[in-house]
């Protein structure tokens, strides 16, 4: 009884673990797609439908996971030779860490012709850093922007400042007019990183300090770079008097619930600020340069990737996917979808305050730590986000975080050797 | 192995029917009997088996697994090739590692302390008072050993919401009181987020130390007790010189879990501050830092799996060569004083 019991047991694992070998016979190819946009789901459900009727036999599922979950649950499946079709996929270094040893399949112009389109700045994101192939079809574009509620600017009888002086007065008016000017908070490093990708490429000069950065001519101990560190100082009496406590999820309800007029955050917002409180009538601006009539930097990055599993049984249908993510078509739904800027080229963007973000990137520099200093770790995020904390935590001059990012660099990044 | 196991359950069960007051008098049936101690054995196989079977998937085999990842070259989650202890090396050496490891170490150490003192000071304090069994005693266990049983995750989340500068209660509190000046950003502040995530634990486990330790005292013999008293002792010799003595078990075992679990402290910075330790790492932890770079910073997803498994190979070295020598050091008092 008992060993009837086992044998059956085990013809069903048998079963189990075979299934996807014997689907393969039948005429319907499905494949698994995983991500860590929890929140989007609706929104890709509805676009793979759209793939899926344009393509009978492949059928696409969309598996997220939870965003802090993500990477330990993709390697780990990756590791094991296992894992999904179709890949949401980070970028720059995010995307190296799977892309480096050959967990995904490199693309080429000729596989996914729509990719000669897409900006050089945009494909940088999607390439291996050792081999220089494209791993990936970028999503979308993020840009580091300032929100402001218009109507608390309305009631203290302020505007979008012109220069960083206007910038401090808006804030100290707001201030005495008894509203928190900015939401923003250090609880969690990644926050103040952002922050610095706003205030500080005006100061330090854009490409050029980026470039100059990259290349080895200079590091982060530059005074260019320390000076522009030193403005974020300038900005801490007009955050929350506890704002070292303020943590991500805080800094949105204070902006969401009217209580801050200012949120200096990334254009990933855009849509959940609209979702969130359809009252709210806010807009954005570029951190504001040094004096008035400078054209502002703004900071922005490839988002991430789509791409495909090296070890994939269905290579030609999840090729055909990814070239389909690739198309105006799907770049239209997605900005139309979820309010964020596709990556694919020559999407028509209704969302006005979209629309700005857009304006702005005539004049974008690369996200400094995200697009350069990603590759190994430590990584320049990471180094930087502690640093910032201690910095406006009052530990720490801009001068020593300079100083402690560049040191830490220089573990895998060699042009900081000795510096 | 199911048939044997299956032949010993039945002798056993044939030798129980035979019973006790006539042993071997009747001859069992067809099959001859094992001897005692071969039953026995037997027994203690099909006991042990599945948590044998167990231990070794899930805690011997992840870290020799641990050991041998901390060996070899790691290109992302890729293994490349053997490096000796190039790892350590590159733990021990290169900044800014070297020094995370030493301040993550050091807030171990604090966390330990801190918990000895407070958290295990308070439980020892409570079960002298429960013991005298005062009025509502019972409730008073109930309540001190409530936390416990909450989990981890909500106990971070009540917790962060309370001390949240904005919308929480400790700082509204403060300012009702007319302390004002005393709020502060509890978890934010480098100064004060390492103590204020150990009260919290403290918080949490108080309840067990107490009854580990109440249930050391109630098991002290009331003759002793009497003994004392008829000499003319008073209830702080009677503690000091009879209950403290006979409670060294229990404080031999609070104090050796108090190790492992500040050593192995995880859950509730990762869930009250992430994965960073931060502000500033001000609450690293070794876990955290292993769990850092295994696995990789939340937004970066950069993962170094032999530095990672060097720190777990290191902390696992730490962990068993204190609570070897302690075990050893605490049992002794207690053959002692016994």
């Amino acid at each position: 009884m008992r060993r009837r019991w086992l044998v059956g047991l085990v013809v069903l694992l048998l079963v189990a673990t075979l299934y996807p070998a014997s689907a393969r016979g039948q005429g319907a190819v499905r494949l698994t797609f995983w991500s860590w946009r929890t929140e989007d789901k609706w929104a890709y459900d509805r676009m793979i439908r759209v793939f899926e009727q344009r393509n009978p036999g492949i059928r696409v599922e969309f598996v997220p996971f939870r965003q802090t979950e993500y990477n330990t649950i993709l390697s780990s499946a990756l590791t094991a030779g296992r894992g999904p079709d179709i890949i949401h996929l980070r970028a720059y270094g995010g995307l190296e860490t799977f892309a480096a040893p050959g967990f995904i399949e490199p693309l080429t112009f000729e596989q996914v012709p729509e990719l000669r389109t897409f900006s050089r700045q945009m494909l940088e994101g999607a390439r291996g850093r050792k081999d220089g192939k494209l791993y990936g079809v970028p999503f979308a574009s993020q840009t580091i922007v300032i929100y402001y509620n218009k109507k608390l600017f309305a009631q203290a009888g302020v505007g979008v400042p012109k220069s960083w002086d206007e910038f401090l007065a808006v804030a100290k008016t707001l201030k005495d007019k008894g509203i928190l000017p900015f939401a923003n908070g250090g609880k969690e490093g990644w926050t103040l990183e952002v922050m610095s990708g706003a205030i500080l490429p005006n100061f330090y000069g854009g490409t050029t300090f980026f470039d100059a950065v990259m290349a080895g001519h200079t590091s982060f101990k530059d005074p260019a770079y320390t000076g522009a560190l030193a403005r974020m100082l300038e900005l801490r009496p007009y955050l929350h008097p506890n704002f070292m406590g303020v943590d991500y999820a805080t800094m949105q309800q204070l902006f969401l619930n009217e209580q801050a007029a200012m949120f200096i955050g990334g254009s990933w917002e855009i849509g959940f600020f609209k979702a969130q409180n359809r009252n709210l009538e806010f807009d954005v601006f570029a951190a504001p340069p040094p004096k008035a009539g400078q054209v502002p930097w703004v900071s922005s990055f490839n988002d991430g990737n789509y791409g495909v599993n090296a070890k994939t049984a269905y290579k030609d249908a999840a090729i055909k996917f990814i070239r389909f993510t690739a198309t105006r078509e799907f770049g239209q739904m997605f900005t139309d979808l979820l309010a964020q800027m596709s990556a694919v080229p020559g999407v028509v963007i209704k969302d006005p305050v979209l629309k700005h973000v857009q304006e702005m990137n005539r004049k974008a520099t690369p996200y400094i730590m995200l697009v350069g200093f990603r590759w190994q770790a430590p990584t320049g995020s990471t180094l930087l986000q502690s640093a910032l904390q201690a910095m406006m935590a009052g530990q720490k001059t801009p001068e020593q975080v300079g100083d402690e990012v560049t040191r830490g660099l220089s573990a895998w990044f060699e042009p900081f050797r000795g510096r | 192995m199911p048939g044997s196991n299956r032949s010993a359950g039945d002798s056993a069960a044939g030798r129980a029917e035979v019973a006790p007051p006539a042993p071997r008098s009747t001859p069992s049936r067809r099959r001859p009997p094992l001897s005692l101690r071969a039953t026995r054995r037997l027994w203690l196989i099909v006991f042990l088996a599945p948590a044998t079977a167990l231990f070794a998937i899930f805690v011997t085999y992840p870290i020799l697994s641990a050991l041998a990842f901390s060996l070899y070259a790691w290109e992302g989650i890729g293994r490349r090739g053997f490096v000796g202890l190039a790892n350590f090396a590159r733990l021990f050496a290169t900044f800014p590692y070297s020094q995370l490891l030493g301040n993550a170490f050091w807030h171990n150490v604090l966390v330990f302390g801190v918990t000895m003192v407070v958290q295990n000071g308070a439980a020892l304090a409570l079960a002298l008072l429960l013991a005298r069994s005062p009025r509502g005693a019972k409730i008073y266990r109930v309540i001190f050993f409530l936390p416990v049983t909450l989990s981890l995750v909500i106990v971070g989340f009540l917790w962060a919401l309370f001390l949240n500068p904005v919308f929480g209660i400790v700082n509204r509190l403060l300012a009702g009181a007319g302390l004002g000046a005393w709020a502060r950003p509890w978890l934010g502040d480098p100064a004060t987020a390492l103590l204020t995530l150990t009260l919290i634990n403290a918080w949490r486990w108080l309840g067990f130390p107490t009854i580990v330790f109440l249930a050391g005292i109630n098991a002290v013999p009331e003759e002793y007790l009497e003994a004392g008293r008829i000499d003319g002792a008073t209830e702080w010799q009677l503690t000091r010189h009879v209950i403290f003595p006979l409670l060294a078990p229990a404080v031999t075992i609070i104090v050796l879990l108090t190790f492992i679990g500040s050593f192995n402290w995880f859950e509730l910075p990762y869930v009250v501050q992430g994965v960073s330790g931060g502000p500033n790492r001000s609450t690293d932890v070794l876990s955290l830092f292993f769990y850092r770079l295994a696995f990789g910073e939340v937004d970066t997803g950069l993962q170094d799996i032999g530095i990672g498994s060097a720190i777990a190979v290191l902390m696992f070295l730490v962990l068993v060569t204190v609570s070897a020598l302690a075990a050893v050091l605490l049992r002794r008092r207690e053959v002692e004083l016994a």
